[in-house]
């Protein structure tokens, strides 16, 4: 090797010109406060920066790692504590404005300051949960999150994170261990709270028709049979231009009420390039997102968040929907229940954990933990992905998905949201504020089929809601995920269903109208043979299950 | 003694406290440069021209390399040079580096390597088995064959014959950490930290890329996030693109993979298709095998062809077959070059026998275990002579007592009856059990990289510092290498310091590989540690008038001729007597002799062994299905450390069983992998694991003379996946009468296939 000291030189002068010029091509650099492991901090970046990427790169908190860059193997797992508690989140497909006003913990943060492992921590050594280490931090704390919240279903909470070496088994035998040992104090943040509704930079700048098109909350991803997750985005509290720190104003504003709360900066209004808006109600983004159609709404960022670290993408106009709560409510209207379209995966789970068992167990394989902390149930409508696995059960359920523009709703049957592969009845300028179902269905069940049980997206994801009355069939509404370019409904199936007895021979009959309504695609998750045939499959085990078979490998126990 | 104890990891503590510092969390210099790979987007083809303008004028690139802008060749191939760092014209698979960006971040480089514009003029890609079979398209002139006994003859003769085909999918790594290096350069040489298993690889690779010596070039390694074979050679293109981006800039270069360019870039696990005819009598005996193994190596040679040696070589597995041919095809495709994985071609040849007796048994009509049983080789000292395949003599074979008492401790007769009466009241679901054996061989099968050298210091405070050549990716092998050196030395563990593994202190070692780490490595620390004690001995026992024999070390103290001196007062004092502290320790496995082109020899020191029952369910309907029960008896010698062999044997039937099971890749017809991310290839998550899972050692000395009597345990365990794969194979079978033929990886989807064989469909 030669040592070139001129070309060294060459290399220093043309590196000083570009360093500062790295990470987001848009250049816009926004500022937000939040507590990180109980200190406060200021983080400064572009809109899109990731969380994970700051600790390491900024914060040379080199323990939180990064394993995957897409929120599959749960190496980044952090605690981020706001006013509805503590949860875990995959920190590489966080972004920065998220975070402000919240507290987030890493794993070096969870011993306490003066060295004290947290019980985890110890029940990892004693049980040797730990061998090469590089998702041990991801556990630890997605572990010290359960453990904080009382959360004793370790299967379900550590489901986000992977784990090449253990087998599990150790990291369970710690998990159980440490269940019986109080939560330490000092794990417990205390958020600050969230800034008023605003843009992060200086509105102003050239109006909205100069801006690049963007595919807005209901755009997907360009490789989107590959990469599509069926999730998208969700919470938290916001940044401040003027650097003064109001109190917390978001989810004053019920939706749908007639008066718009204040809004201090002047929305509608432009935003600059790569600054991001945070409207706290959904009166706000309506207007706002009316004036920038072109804009991408981030609700969880688990979906978009991908844009940026694998699509690479830049993302030139974001709003961030988290502080808005109205959108995220999650309500009984008489006879229909409601979601706001940005309630979490998490939320609604517990919102139908006794009301629609079948639809709670499809939602607990969502995804994880992390992500189902992120994801919101609009995004994964919005997304328009023909494998999300929320809009089969939701159309079985005959959901009516309500959508806004500005000041005009107007409500559609679900399954007409869904007109083609990448393309829904979604104006520009328009966004899903909320989706109805009925507020009871007994008979509604919905099967997931995945090559893993757990955090896997869907080859077939079937949704069934027959009624049945003197034995006969005299409704059925059967809808699909992964055997068309859209969450479709298998209308010839359900015809040949309805007025027949609801019997075995019936369902037999029905099997060639799947050929009839399907002709499913082969890809790495299935071939369009074995979708077709389980999808005939999950018809006749819910024949079985209706009948009172056991039909759930789960339920076995050796 | 500390050897024996459960100690915990090494680096426990910092594993949980996110203290444990990995390639890409060492702070680099000011100025640290990033690199990353622009790749091809076709399979094969040439490539006519690169214009880079657009990458070079992105934001943050500071240069770009091209194979013409290196100053030498730079080859990262293990085995034979034919893996050019960067295109040299010719396309050999779909995600080959072309170029190499160098930016000032991460994020940088890997923006600009999306921007080239890439003439390529493409051709046909080999990509099956099938096509490159038909295109002679392999490694070496042709296939391998070895042949035991007269294999027509007995196949003619046999009373039954069976014929089968097996396919067997690859395996992704997914080692958690994803490849990375770091290079440092300065005064002339280089310093690499490397995440990689083989340390003296990456420093003669970094040093012919660079033109340098050996000894101008520093490798180190203090942990990987997980290896499993994936860090035994694929690391060095990394690194040595980081020296040679450090050498033409000056600046220190770092690199890591993103996880889809990882796994797009990587080689896997083989996958195999293995031809099988079996011939048998009624009783079940096999009398003869004739099994031919094809093996996609991918574009490079890397180290398949140990790989599929190693296949050859467990083609039997446990069973002594009279007759057997044994045909390898090592065939060559437009693919990630196929390389190590935890087995290294073991379990493809091992499923393959498996798959074997399944089908003889059930075409008797018996239980698969007794047919196992029925040709399992003799126990110990009951048949003299009794060989593998390729000549070598099993002389220790303790499968018999161990299937006894596993199928005892796992009640396997019991739930084998309830089984099959579940089975026949349960139309939907069915449930499966099955028992699989491992003989596995130890030892590199190419001779010479059975050896290890260690470097221990002892500081005159009596704290100890010791390096071997051996790396450290989760096994715990450093923490069963301190125990042997605690041992010799009769200190508390918390006396011994390992530090990270440099090829500055322990020159020309192998790669920490073929489950050989604490063996090797634990022999050469002995050495050196009996170096040391014998020269404190020696002179302690001249400062008290005994005699050499008569000083003991244990517990912290030296005992000297009746009198009790603490070890640091015995290492002051051996100091003050001008008495070397430090010794080099070095190790040869002895007793081996081997003729790969031929097939003879003795290729092993010794077999370690495993054996497990497994039980699954399955939904006829869909094909899902899930591991109910797993038992595990699993033989470990005298086990240095009990806690990190539970440790490996629980985490290698999962990966085992991943393997056979959610692992699937698939490559479309152009030769890009589809499942490049964990979004679309499924490792086992926690609720995959078995929900009952009880895991033992067979605790019986190695009859070799190993470190302390104990066993490899590294990649032995990982074959006890098998028995997954055999229960799913016997819950198809529940569905109907006919052979299910399940194929490999078990998906849901090929499940509900083999179901359908089964009733005939």
């Amino acid at each position: 090797m030669r040592l070139d000291g001129a070309r060294a030189a060459v290399y220093a002068a043309s590196t000083a010109r570009l360093f500062g010029q790295q990470g987001n091509a848009a250049g816009f650099h926004m500022e937000i406060e939040f507590l990180l492991n109980g200190e406060r901090v200021a983080a400064r970046g572009p809109a899109t920066r990731t969380l994970l990427d700051w600790l390491r790169e900024e914060r040379r908190l080199t323990g939180t790692k990064e394993g995957c860059n897409e929120g599959d193997c749960g190496a980044c797992t952090v605690m981020v504590t706001d006013a509805r508690g503590a949860r875990a989140l995959n920190a590489c497909i966080l972004f920065l404005p998220q975070l402000a006003g919240k507290a987030v913990r890493t794993v070096e943060g969870i011993a306490s300051p003066e060295g004290d492992l947290h019980p985890v921590q110890q029940a990892m050594i004693d049980h040797h949960g730990s061998q090469c280490g590089f998702c041990t931090p991801g556990f630890v704390v997605a572990m010290a999150a359960a453990h904080l919240n009382g959360d004793r279903d370790h299967d379900t909470a550590l489901a986000g994170n992977l784990c090449r070496c253990t087998g599990y088994a150790p990291i369970i035998r710690a998990a159980e261990a440490a269940a019986l040992v109080p939560v330490p104090d000092w794990l417990r943040d205390e958020p600050f709270g969230e800034a008023p509704s605003g843009a992060l930079g200086t509105p102003s700048g050239p109006g909205a028709g100069d801006m690049p098109p963007s595919e807005g909350w209901a755009g997907r991803r360009e490789d989107a049979v590959d990469t599509a997750q069926t999730r998208v985005t969700g919470s938290g509290p916001v940044p401040d231009p003027t650097g003064t720190r109001g109190e917390t104003t978001g989810g004053a504003v019920p939706a749908g009420t007639a008066k718009p709360a204040p809004i201090a900066l002047p929305f509608p209004a432009p935003i600059p390039d790569g600054a991001a808006f945070l409207p706290d109600s959904a009166d706000a983004l309506a207007a706002w997102y009316a004036a920038n159609p072109d804009a991408t709404l981030v609700a969880g960022a688990t979906d978009v968040g991908l844009w940026v670290t694998k699509g690479l993408r830049d993302l030139p106009k974001v709003a961030f929907l988290h502080r808005a709560r109205d959108l995220a409510r999650i309500e009984t209207q008489g006879d229909r229940l409601r979601f706001g379209a940005g309630a979490t995966m998490t939320e609604v789970l517990s919102a139908v954990a006794h009301r629609y068992p079948s639809w709670a167990a499809l939602i607990r394989r969502y995804g994880s933990a992390q992500v189902r902390n992120a994801a919101t149930i609009g995004g994964n409508i919005a997304n328009g992905s023909p494998i999300g696995d929320n809009p089969p059960a939701l159309i079985a359920l005959g959901a009516t998905l309500h959508l806004r523009k500005g000041d005009t709703r107007r409500d559609i049957p679900l399954e007409a949201f869904f007109l083609a592969y990448g393309k829904q009845d979604r104006q520009p300028g328009e966004f899903v504020e909320a989706v109805t179902i009925p507020a009871a269905a007994p008979a509604f069940r919905v099967y997931k089929l995945s090559k893993r049980f757990d955090q896997d997206i869907s080859a077939v994801c079937g949704g069934f809601h027959v009624t049945i009355e003197n034995g006969a069939v005299t409704a059925a509404r059967i809808a699909f995920g992964g055997m068309a370019g859209v969450p479709k409904r298998a209308s010839h199936v359900e015809a040949a269903l309805l007025g027949q007895p609801w019997t075995a021979e019936t369902i037999a009959a029905a099997m060639p109208a799947f050929a009839q309504d399907f002709t499913p695609l082969s890809d790495m998750r299935a071939s369009a043979t074995y979708r077709l045939e389980a999808a005939a499959g999950m018809l006749m085990r819910y024949h079985a299950e209706l009948s009172g078979a056991v039909i759930d490998i789960r339920g076995i126990t050796p | 003694m500390t050897v024996g104890l459960r100690e915990t990891h090494d680096s426990a503590l910092l594993h949980v406290t996110g203290q444990a510092r990995y390639v890409d969390d060492i702070p680099a210099p000011a100025g640290c440069l990033h690199l990353a790979f622009g790749l091809s987007d076709i399979a094969h083809g040439r490539l006519l021209s690169l214009d880079l303008s657009d990458v070079r004028a992105a934001p943050g690139v500071v240069d770009v390399m091209a194979a013409g802008d290196l100053l030498r060749p730079a080859d990262c191939s293990p085995s034979v040079h034919d893996e050019p760092l960067l295109c040299d014209g010719t396309i050999h698979y779909l995600g080959q580096p072309l170029f190499l960006v160098i930016a000032t971040s991460h994020l940088a480089a890997r923006r600009a390597a999306k921007l080239a514009r890439a003439e390529v003029e493409a051709a046909p890609p080999l990509l099956t088995i099938d096509e490159a079979l038909a295109a002679d398209s392999r490694f070496e002139d042709g296939p391998r064959t070895w042949t035991k006994g007269d294999v027509s003859a007995a196949l003619a003769s046999a009373p039954r014959r069976l014929r089968g085909v097996l396919e067997m999918g690859g395996q992704e790594h997914f080692y958690l950490e994803g490849q990375a290096a770091l290079a440092l350069p300065g005064e002339g040489q280089m310093e690499v930290h490397s995440s990689t298993q083989h340390p003296s690889e990456i420093q003669h690779k970094v040093a012919d890329a660079l033109g340098l010596h050996m000894n101008d070039v520093r490798v180190v390694m203090r942990r990987m996030g997980g290896g499993f074979g994936g860090k035994e050679s694929q690391g060095n293109a990394l690194a040595i693109a980081c020296a040679v981006a450090a050498e033409r800039t000056g600046r220190a270069c770092r690199m890591r993979y993103d996880r889809d360019d990882d796994m797009v870039i990587t080689g896997k696990r083989h996958d195999f298709r293995i031809d099988y005819e079996v011939g048998f009598d009624d009783e079940g005996h096999l009398l003869a095998i004739d099994v031919t193994q094809y093996a996609r190596c991918g574009w490079s040679q890397d180290l398949s062809l140990a790989v599929c040696d190693r296949a050859m070589l467990h083609a039997d597995n446990a069973y002594l077959i009279p007759h057997m041919r044994i045909t390898s095809h090592r065939l060559r495709t437009h693919t990630q070059s196929a390389t190590a994985f935890r087995g290294f071609g073991g379990p493809q040849g091992m499923l393959g026998m498996e798959r074997i007796i399944d089908h003889v048994a059930q075409e008797l009509g018996r239980d698969p275990v007794e047919v196992r049983r029925l040709n399992f080789y003799a126990p110990a000292g009951t048949q003299a002579g009794q060989t593998t395949p390729y000549g070598m003599e099993v002389t220790d074979f303790p499968l018999h007592e161990m299937t006894d008492a596993l199928l005892a401790s796992s009640d396997y007769e019991a739930r084998r009856a309830a089984i099959r009466d579940w089975n026949a009241g349960s139309p939907i679901l069915k449930r499966g059990l099955a028992y699989a054996p491992v003989k596995f061989g130890i030892s590199f099968t190419l001779t010479h990289l059975n050896q290890a050298g260690a470097l221990v210091n002892v500081y005159r405070d009596g704290s100890i510092l010791l390096n071997h050549g051996g790396t450290e990716m989760g096994q715990g092998l450093h923490r069963k290498v301190t125990q042997v050196a605690a041992s010799r030395l009769g200190v508390p563990l918390s006396r011994v310091r390992i530090s990270a593994t440099d090829t500055t202190k322990v020159p020309n070692t192998s790669a920490t590989a073929a489950s050989s780490g604490a063996d090797l490595n634990g022999m050469a620390t002995q050495a050196a540690c009996d170096t040391i004690r014998d020269r404190m001995a020696q002179r302690l026992a001249g400062l008290h008038q005994t005699t050499p024999d008569r000083v003991e070390f244990a517990d912290g103290m030296v005992t000297v001729g009746g009198q009790e001196l603490t070890w640091d007062a015995a290492v002051e004092a051996c100091y003050l007597g001008r008495v070397s502290l430090s010794a080099t320790g070095y190790y040869a496995t002895p007793d081996l002799e081997w003729d790969r082109r031929r097939g003879q020899g003795r290729p092993f020191f010794y077999f370690s062994y495993g054996c497990a029952v497994t039980e699954v369910v399955l939904d006829t309907l869909t094909g899902e299905n899930r591991i109910l029960r797993a038992d595990i008896l699993h033989d470990c010698g005298s086990s240095l450390n009990p806690a990190l062999d539970i440790g490996q044997i629980e985490g290698g039937y999962v990966q085992g069983a991943g393997w056979l099971t959610t692992e699937e890749l698939v490559w479309d017809d152009k030769g890009r992998l589809r499942t490049h991310a964990p979004s679309t290839y499924k490792i086992p998550a926690v609720s995959d694991r078995p929900a009952v899972f009880n895991v033992r050692l067979w605790d019986a000395p190695n009859p070799s003379a190993t470190i302390y009597r104990s066993k490899a345990v590294g990649e032995p365990p990982f074959m006890l996946g098998i028995s997954v794969f055999l229960a799913l194979g016997d819950a198809c079978a529940a569905c109907g009468p006919h052979f299910p033929d399940l194929q490999a990886p078990a998906t849901p989807e090929r499940v509900l296939q083999a179901v359908h064989r089964a009733r005939g469909g």
